[in-house]
């Protein structure tokens, strides 16, 4: 078994630095959990807490049924591939992804064999003679990688590997890693702050702020009913729009409109939150929206418009073929299904 | 030349080679392996002991306890009694001729003129030399000097100074220069009290600008060169440049180069030794105490004039200290 | 850097107008190359005066300057090398040298290698100011540990008869520690932590990711070191006249030539060999590993 669960757990490196504040987090058996979060958000040191590189202040790190806190980061079964690689700059490709093996005292035969397994599954077969500064950085991933899979461990533990690639092979290399997974059939913990990384390869996402899990669950989930005001405009890009409101009777009055909320909602002041693709190219029975236009943006299969609704600013996703200039002014629409209502920052009330 | 006794030192060199390693090796394994005999969690605590231990007792052997003897033996006779001040009294009586003070007079000047002259030149050379293709080169050749032994560099100089009697050819090359081309009479230059502590300072200079000149240089590349590009175009003459960008941006590093030679100043023993034993008002604080303790036979005094050079350098001590720390801090 | 290059260009540019502005920039580049090339040949005058006068028979160095050897006549002879080498016991203190040269060098650098290795990387109660105190070490004249070690030595037997130069190693070893730590330890430190925390989890114990990892990837600070302690030594006259002091049988080739100056008064067309033929090994090791030499010395002097 080979799910990870962090109990209660605390990282406190002085009184008044505490990096991550009671994590509770059950991470299932071969499941590709992603931590996500802006920097310094403390999903690092939960990550390097798991691999044993850090010291778990208060609670518990479950590997499978073995409580892990006191056992050294060798004895754990994880391997991690760090964001910068780590390879060994002075041995080759094969020392590199024989060295955990060799430290296990593995026979000869079966180090061969494990390495080559691994470099074929990777396409390292042929450099496997060479040094790391005689690699291209997507093959030194891939090392890294290597030397990772050779240890069979429970867990994989992935520290921002994509960050050093640039664009291109970024995307490709999120392919791989996916294939990799399903074929590997291993936990996966990955940590990163691009939310798109996070949103395409994760069976679940972890979000985290300032050392508190914001929420978890399925990259669906999330985008769509978000738990709260920081999730709603971490996740989605362009970023969600939130225009201060005020409820009355069943209606969010902004400042520059008014729509008729499909729920009751308790508070009487909030923040309205919708999607660029909430709005609608024509003014909706539900609300209009009567934007002046600031800025255009085309991208071929989208059109984004940028302007002030009354004084708010908001984002507007809408069809390619619509032909607007700034300085238009436009009467759009809004879809009530995808409204999300948040109380002075803290929740959620709607949807 | 005995060839069965070269035979036999060159087995015990490579037997000294080959042994030495081991032994130290053999002694980090197996301090691992008695750091493993205890519990786990202690071990990280007991390791570090046994990886700085051997530095820390040499240390400890050779400067920090001997120090302390010192400065105690100072206040003794040679007998081994004590007599408070007495050695000091002895050394630093008889202002401004008597006892350590010529020595003391001689430190401050080699101080002073040492360690300006040898920034300085070493910061010329570094910026003329930066601008000249075959600039690894001649560099070479200024920094040879520091190659060669103090005593092999006091042999080149004393040479460079003979003397012979006026209406003799001149065999020395600084007194041909001076009879041949400045057609004055030839100067004693190492018995000539007026003259010869610039003469064995000259001789200093000589050995160590290579040193300043390396770091210097490597401080004045170290300058971006969109820094210059952008002065030029601002329209900054050279000069300027120098004085206002070049300068104050090299600034830290000539710090390090000045105390570094403020302690090699004060340390400077081979090169009078050599040239002139510390005679004829030559005599430095490290000649003394040489002459004091295997001469005299007089330790207590040796004593007390090593304590005075450490208190010269105490000041450069803290400073670089200090500098050090703030470094640190920023890690 | 760019001074000559720009010097060239605009008399290209304007090569059918000559101004005065080209005249003077050209004017500067040739006073540079002038300026450079005289003071790189002056400063090699005291050498070269000392190596042309080891080729010169007796008569003619108390006569006549070096620099008339470079006519003719010339007289140039081997007998001042020949001579040294037999009669004033030069090659063996050549030998003594490298007796004392080589383990003073070694000791040190490897005993400071696992201290550098253990404030780099391991934590410890009283690191900070343990490393600082060792450093700080660096600027302590070595006239104030001569007097109790040398008696010491005195009092446990440790002199050259007894146990040869084993006493001047280790006091080498002392006295260079405090740079060597230094130099090694900003190494070591430089190397990302992710390295190790990579074979913390491969399950590489302390000696491993020291003889494995650390050591293989510090070859060229650990080269610069040792040239450097090497040169040091091997040029080195206090410690050796103090712990091993002036007799021939242990002198090595600084102290021999001390004792030749002061002694051969007259006869110093023997000097002149004796100082190069001194001079002859540590310009070979510093001529062909002069790169790492340096990086010796620019450890952690450039500073800002």
């Amino acid at each position: 078994m080979s799910s990870v669960t962090y109990d209660h757990v605390v990282k406190r490196y002085t009184s008044d630095v505490t990096v991550v504040k009671d994590l509770n987090v059950d991470i299932k058996d071969k499941e590709f959990m992603v931590l996500v979060g802006p920097s310094g958000c403390g999903k690092s040191t939960a990550l390097r807490m798991l691999a044993g590189l850090e010291s778990i202040t208060e609670g518990q790190i479950r590997i499978g049924e073995r409580v892990v806190n006191d056992v050294a980061a060798k004895d754990r079964d994880i391997a991690m591939v760090f964001q910068s690689y780590a390879l060994y700059p002075h041995m080759s490709v094969f020392d590199n992804m024989a060295f955990p093996l060799q430290m296990k005292h593995m026979p000869k035969a079966e180090i061969q064999k494990r390495v080559g397994n691994a470099s074929h599954i990777l396409g390292l077969d042929n450099f496997l003679d060479r040094k790391p500064r005689a690699l291209s950085g997507g093959q030194r991933q891939r090392v890294a990688l290597g030397r990772a899979i050779v240890r069979n461990p429970q867990v994989f533990l992935l520290d921002e590997p994509l960050s050093n690639l640039d664009a291109k092979l970024r995307g490709q290399t999120r392919i791989e890693l996916q294939k990799l997974h399903h074929d590997l059939e291993t936990t996966f913990i990955y940590v990163t702050h691009d939310q798109v990384e996070a949103m395409t390869m994760g069976d679940r996402i972890a979000i985290m702020n300032a050392g508190i899990l914001q929420q978890v669950g399925t990259p669906d989930d999330i985008y769509d009913h978000p738990a709260n005001l920081f999730v709603a405009g971490f996740i989605g890009s362009p970023t969600m729009n939130f225009v201060p409101v005020t409820m009355d009777d069943g209606h969010a009055k902004a400042s520059g409109f008014s729509v008729k909320l499909p729920k009751h909602v308790g508070s009487r002041k909030g923040v309205l939150g919708f999607r660029p693709e909430a709005v609608t190219d024509r003014p909706s029975e539900a609300a209009t929206l009567d934007m002046k236009i600031d800025v255009v943006e085309r991208l071929g299969s989208d059109q984004f418009l940028y302007g002030q609704v009354g004084s708010d600013t908001v984002t507007a996703r809408v069809d390619p073929r619509l032909k607007v200039e700034p300085e238009d002014h436009v009467k759009l629409g809004l879809d009530v299904r995808s409204l999300h209502v948040f109380d002075s920052e803290s929740e959620k009330a709607l949807l | 030349m005995d060839v069965g006794l070269l035979l036999s030192d060159v087995v015990t060199l490579v037997v000294v080679i080959v042994a030495v390693p081991a032994v130290l090796a053999g002694y980090i394994i197996f301090g691992e392996y008695l750091v493993r005999l205890f519990p786990d969690r202690i071990r990280g605590g007991v390791r570090p002991w046994i990886w700085v231990g051997p530095a820390l007792l040499f240390v400890a052997g050779y400067l920090v306890f001997p120090t302390i003897a010192t400065v105690i033996q100072s206040f003794e006779n040679a007998a081994g009694n004590w007599v408070g001040l007495h050695n000091y009294a002895v050394q630093l009586g008889n202002f401004p001729n008597g006892g350590a003070w010529i020595a003391i007079r001689n430190n401050v000047l080699w101080l002073v003129l040492y360690t300006l002259l040898v920034l300085f030149f070493g910061l010329l050379l570094a910026v003329i030399f930066d601008r000249v293709p075959y600039e690894s080169i001649v560099k070479s050749l200024i920094f040879m000097p520091m190659a060669i032994s103090s005593v092999a560099l006091g042999v080149i100089w004393k040479f460079m100074y003979t003397y012979q009697p006026p209406d003799t050819p001149q065999t020395g090359t600084m007194n041909a220069v001076v009879v041949n081309l400045f057609h004055l009479q030839p100067i004693t230059w190492l018995s000539d009290p007026n003259v010869n502590n610039y003469a064995l300072i000259t001789a200093g200079i000589w050995g160590i600008v290579g040193f300043s000149m390396v770091i210097l240089s490597a401080a004045l590349k170290g300058i971006p060169t969109d820094l210059l590009e952008a002065a030029r175009v601002d329209g900054a003459g050279e000069i300027t440049i120098f004085r206002r960008i070049i300068f104050p941006l090299m600034m830290p590093t000539v710090v390090v180069v000045g105390t570094t030679l403020v302690i090699f100043a004060l340390k400077a023993f081979d090169i009078v030794y050599v040239m002139t034993a510390g005679n004829f008002g030559t005599d430095v604080l490290a000649n003394r105490m040489y002459k004091l303790l295997f001469q005299a036979g007089n330790p207590g005094g040796a004593s007390a004039v090593a304590v005075v050079l450490l208190l010269a350098v105490v000041p450069v001590l803290i400073f670089n200290l200090r500098q050090f720390q703030a470094v640190e801090s920023r890690r | 850097m760019q001074v000559s290059a720009e010097a060239a260009a605009p008399t290209n540019a304007k090569a059918d107008r000559i101004t005065p502005v080209s005249i003077l920039e050209r004017f500067q580049g040739v006073v540079l190359h002038v300026a450079v090339i005289l003071l790189t040949v002056m400063w090699m005058i005291p050498a070269l005066g000392l190596l042309i006068s080891s080729f010169r028979p007796f008569t003619d160095i108390a006569h006549t300057g070096w620099w008339v050897a470079l006519s003719p006549p010339f007289h140039f002879t081997l007998d001042n090398y020949a001579q040294v080498l037999k009669e004033q016991g030069l090659v063996h203190s050549l030998f003594n040298s490298f007796m004392i040269s080589i383990p003073a060098t070694i000791i040190p650098v490897t005993v400071a290698a696992f201290a550098a290795y253990a404030f780099s990387w391991m934590k410890f109660p009283g690191r900070n100011f343990l490393f600082l105190a060792l450093v700080g070490l660096l600027a302590v004249p070595l006239q104030l540990s001569f007097i109790p070690v040398l008696s010491a030595y005195v009092k446990i037997g440790l002199t050259p008869n007894n146990w040869g130069f084993v006493g001047v190693w280790l006091a080498h070893t002392g006295y260079g520690l405090p740079f060597s730590v230094y130099l090694l330890a900003n190494f070591f430190r430089a190397l990302p932590s992710d390295l190790f925390e990579s074979a913390e989890i491969d399950g590489a114990g302390t000696l491993t990711v020291f003889f494995r990892i650390v050591l293989p990837l510090s070859v060229p600070a650990i080269a610069s070191l040792v040239i450097f302690q090497f040169l040091w030594i091997w040029n080195d006259l206090l410690v050796a006249l103090i712990y091993v002091g002036g007799s021939e049988s242990v002198a090595p080739v600084t102290v021999q030539l001390a004792n030749l100056t002061n002694s051969l008064g007259q006869g110093y067309n023997l000097l002149t060999a004796a100082a190069f033929l001194s001079m002859i090994i540590p310009l070979i090791v510093f001529v062909s590993l002069q790169r790492y030499f340096v990086r010796g010395i620019l450890a952690g002097s450039v500073k800002g």
